[in-house]
């Protein structure tokens, strides 16, 4: 009875010409925006290579692009990602555990905390600097562009990623412990500092490590909050004037080459530098969530 | 007027005979013991919703208490009450007396902290900490500041355990590397270590296989010795075996309201529950003819 | 051995244990306080930074006028007598994220549909790092690439245009491969959310994959695609390094994105490099132009909240 007796063929040519051209398109895009990192990485190892060595490591930066170094701008960064380190832990597992263990997500102003810390996720960059300008580097506190101004404006930036992480890794921690320890006659402190924090402990490092991956790159704020272009000392407290590698490639990037002096290979190789240095972070981070990783 | 002889021949409950010589023997007088615990009209609403009322009855000391009855009549909810763990849950409201040694548990100036160290829980899946069985056993002492020899606090919890001779060569290695059975047993130690007066236990034998569930039966048979025992048990049987006094829950249905209360309908020498019930309801569950 | 004797060796513990606790637990209030105050420092920033922006844009008004600062095509705050009209740099920050958009829009979806509906897992498994990888390189390194190769060899050189060193179509275009992994994240984990009886009803009536994708997938999956869509938004319209180092510092008030536009936040970074004293005039556009940024993020921050409350949170 059915009208249709032809036999089920294959489907029509150009309904497979369109199917066929839409993935096509759409591995195109991957493509290119796989391609575009590859050429990046590409390009900048080829013109930074060559200048990437003990001598640019040690030296200090000069007019004389072959004298030049990155070493005070290497040490200013370790300085402000000890600072910034040493103010996101205490405060953002602090927060996290009093958001997890503590706050009664039925009050209002415990939600106000939430939806704040999303909010600050989504602040642009360079407002965190404006933000540090006027109340760290001048303002109240009035610190002047030193390290622990600049670390603790990068460690506000970051802030947030922290408490986000803690949050899920104190959350990944089983109920049945918490009640385990509160049967026993341990209070809820006792509980959390002896079992539920360091069940979360490899989930918040791996937090706080991609928190200060973050900061390390960050460029804008620390140009508001006053880092240094030319230096010639690495920092000696935190009280010192300072440099960081994203503000030392950005000056190489802004000078202006010429026959004598290519400050070019110089960013270039800053940037190498800053990349190789991510990467170890970065694999720290995924070592310490693959090996502590708790099975419930 | 206590008649001992079965009235419902139908029923067979197999009473435990082998027991320990000083222990009286079911048919005689039972000189009433001390009570522990006097609960007077509990109750308890999870965010405004009655989970169970109107409970009423004495636990007492050295003894097994058994709390049976069908899913959701608030068995569980009841035994959390004696530990204040409801305190953990927000939305809980407790009312109604529970009287630990004559002293109102729910008083202001009471601190559940203190509570939890006389009157100990074993939950119903085995919850070990991720650490090593030594530590595990010496959390609790180490919390509540225990003095002693660490060594000897954490054998002779594994001692009244019936777990030493399994766990005295691996006491460094971690506990999730024990069996389920060996796991609450390990739980039962950790219990034991704090040195309580009490030890509740919400179904502690589920999760089990039946070997290990009678492992921890002849346990607690031992421990009665020493300590007062309350169970949530789903399997009759279990209660019949090893419990002294036994409370039968029930759930009632709010016409209006379509809420699901719980209720004790009968709280009786176990023997009596299960050989001359007074309460129809609990004869129709004792018998099998209810869920 | 007698009953009575059991009973009382039984128990040793003594009668009727107090239960009140031996000494108060201050201890639990004041970490317990010393916690708050810790969840209070992200609100005090917030806090901080409405105050900060605040407190000098008000008294830029003093000295500017709203409507000269709102409506002026002509920001040369530096000269005398400045110019505080403050269109140009917003045109610049909407040209580079239009740019942007426009880029990161089709290849972030194109991306995202790929890896949610036609990837095998182990492809799968192995490009999404490399996406994420896009994502972790620093802005300077963009803002590198940009004006040393991209402008020179591919706008210049493999296009042959002609636009100048500094141009915003290079800052834009490098924003949008920046924003990708947002746009793609996002949107491949909406769709992967869309449940598979869907497809399968579509498929058992006969549609293509192109047409599963396009008319079943792609529509519930919008509002999570949507919602990366502004985010992505408000990432570009926020980037600095980019548009610092390859856009130029020109403001301009016209539509040649061959050529140089200074951007609001290239306009603050320069500024403040400049060590301005603290009261000068320089001090406030500062501030005056920071509130501008921060208002336009926000308002898009808040559109985007609504359409991402769905799915998962993401910190850029």
């Amino acid at each position: 009875m059915s009208a249709h007796q032809d036999a089920i063929g294959r489907p029509s040519g150009s309904r497979r010409v369109k199917d066929a051209a839409f993935r096509m398109g759409l591995v195109a895009c991957l493509a290119l925006a796989v391609g575009l990192l590859a050429v990046l990485l590409v390009d900048v190892a080829i013109d930074g290579v060559g200048t990437l060595n003990w001598d640019f490591i040690n030296n200090f930066t000069s007019i004389s692009a072959d004298k030049a170094g990155i070493q005070a701008a290497l040490w200013g960064t370790i300085w402000l990602m000890g600072v910034c380190a040493l103010f996101i832990v205490p405060v953002g597992v602090a927060t996290a555990i009093y958001l997890e263990e503590y706050a009664d997500p039925r009050r209002w102003w415990n939600r106000l905390i939430e939806l704040n810390i999303q909010n600050l996720a989504a602040v642009p960059s360079i407002v965190y600097g404006i933000l540090g300008l006027a109340f760290l580097v001048r303002g109240p506190i009035g610190l002047g562009n030193v390290v622990l101004a600049g670390g603790l404006t990068l460690g506000l930036l970051v802030l947030p990623m922290v408490i986000i992480a803690g949050r899920e890794a104190l959350r990944a921690v089983p109920p049945s412990i918490r009640e385990g320890s509160m049967a026993l006659g341990a209070t809820q402190w006792q509980t959390i500092w002896r079992q539920v924090l360091p069940a979360a402990v490899p989930g918040i490092a791996t937090g706080v490590i991609l928190a200060l991956s973050r900061a390390i790159g960050e460029t804008a704020p620390l140009i508001v909050v006053g880092a240094v272009s030319v230096i010639a000392f690495n920092p000696t407290g935190v009280d010192s004037q300072f440099t960081a590698m994203p503000i030392q490639i950005f000056d190489w990037i802004s000078r202006a080459s010429n026959d004598i002096n290519d400050y070019k290979p110089l960013a270039a190789a800053g940037i190498l530098l800053l990349i190789i240095l991510l990467l170890a972070m970065n694999s720290v981070a995924i070592w310490l969530r693959n090996r502590y990783e708790q099975k419930w | 007027m206590a008649e001992p002889v079965t009235e419902h021949p139908e029923i067979r409950v197999d009473l435990p005979r082998a027991e320990p010589a000083t222990e009286q023997s079911s048919s005689e007088t039972k000189r009433p013991r001390e009570a522990i615990f006097h609960l007077d009209e509990l109750a308890v609403a999870y965010a405004g919703k009655a989970a169970v009322r109107g409970v009423s009855f004495d636990i007492a000391r050295n003894e097994i208490t058994a709390l049976i009855g069908p899913s959701g009549c608030g068995k569980s909810t009841l035994i959390r009450c004696l530990n204040r763990m409801n305190d953990l849950i927000p939305t809980a409201q407790v009312d109604g007396k529970v009287l630990y040694h004559g002293q109102d548990l729910y008083a202001p100036e009471v601190d559940a902290v203190e509570v939890r160290k006389r009157i100990g829980m074993v939950f119903q899946k085995p919850n070990p900490f991720p650490k090593s069985i030594y530590d595990n056993i010496a959390f609790g002492p180490r919390v509540l500041g225990m003095k002693g020899d660490m060594d000897e606090i954490v054998e002779s919890a594994l001692q009244r355990a019936a777990l030493w001779d399994e766990a005295k060569d691996r006491l460094k290695t971690n506990a999730f590397g024990m069996s389920g059975g060996q796991q609450q047993r390990l739980c039962i130690a950790r219990a034991l270590a704090v040195e309580p007066d009490v030890i509740l236990m919400d179904e502690p034998c589920s999760a089990l296989d039946p070997i290990s569930t009678g492992k921890i039966e002849d346990l607690m048979m031992d421990l009665k010795r020493e300590y007062s025992i309350v169970i949530v048990t789903h399997n009759m049987q279990q209660a019949a075996r090893v419990s002294d006094k036994t409370a039968f829950f029930t759930v009632e249905l709010d016409e209006s309201e379509k809420q699901r209360t719980g209720r004790v309908v009968e709280f009786d020498d176990t023997e009596r529950i299960f050989t001359n019930p007074s309460d129809p309801r609990t004869e129709a569950y004792v018998t099998g003819k209810v869920g | 051995m007698e009953a009575a004797s059991t009973a009382a060796a039984a128990s040793g513990r003594p009668e009727a244990p107090s239960l009140r606790a031996a000494r108060r637990r201050y201890g639990e209030l004041v970490i317990r306080g010393f916690l708050v105050l810790a969840a209070l420092i992200s609100l005090l920033t917030t806090t901080g930074i409405v105050y900060a922006l605040l407190k000098e844009t008000v008294v830029f008004f003093g000295d500017v006028g709203v409507r000269d600062y709102l409506f002026g095509t002509k920001w040369s705050p530096l000269f005398e007598p400045g110019s505080f009209g403050v269109l140009p740099l917003i045109a610049g920050t909407f040209a580079t994220t239009a740019i942007a958009l426009v880029v990161a829009i089709p290849l972030g979806l194109g991306a995202a549909v790929y890896l949610s509906e036609y990837a095998r897992p182990r492809v799968r498994k192995t490009l999404k790092p490399i996406l994420e990888l896009l994502a972790g390189i620093p802005t300077i390194v963009f803002g590198y690439f940009a004006l040393t190769f991209f402008t020179p060899e591919i706008l210049r050189g493999f296009f042959n245009l002609h636009v100048s060193i500094f141009n915003a179509l290079a800052a834009g275009i490098i924003i949008g491969f920046l924003i990708i992994p947002i746009v793609a994240s996002i949107s491949e984990d909406s769709m992967r959310s869309v449940p598979q009886a869907l497809r399968e009803g579509a498929f058992g009536l006969g549609a293509s994959k192109l047409q599963v994708t396009v008319r079943v997938v792609f529509p519930a999956a919008l509002s999570g695609i949507v919602a990366s869509v502004v985010l992505a938004m408000s990432r570009a319209v926020g980037e600095t390094m980019v548009v610092l180092i390859a856009g130029g510092q020109q403001p301009q008030w016209g539509v040649d994105v061959g050529k140089s536009m200074e951007t609001l936040t290239a306009f603050i970074a320069a500024t403040a490099k400049g060590d301005a004293p603290t009261g000068s005039i320089e001090y406030k556009t500062l501030f005056a132009v920071g509130t501008t940024l921060f208002v336009i993020t926000l308002v898009i921050n808040m559109i985007s909240i609504r359409f991402v409350r769905k799915y998962r949170q993401v910190y850029e």
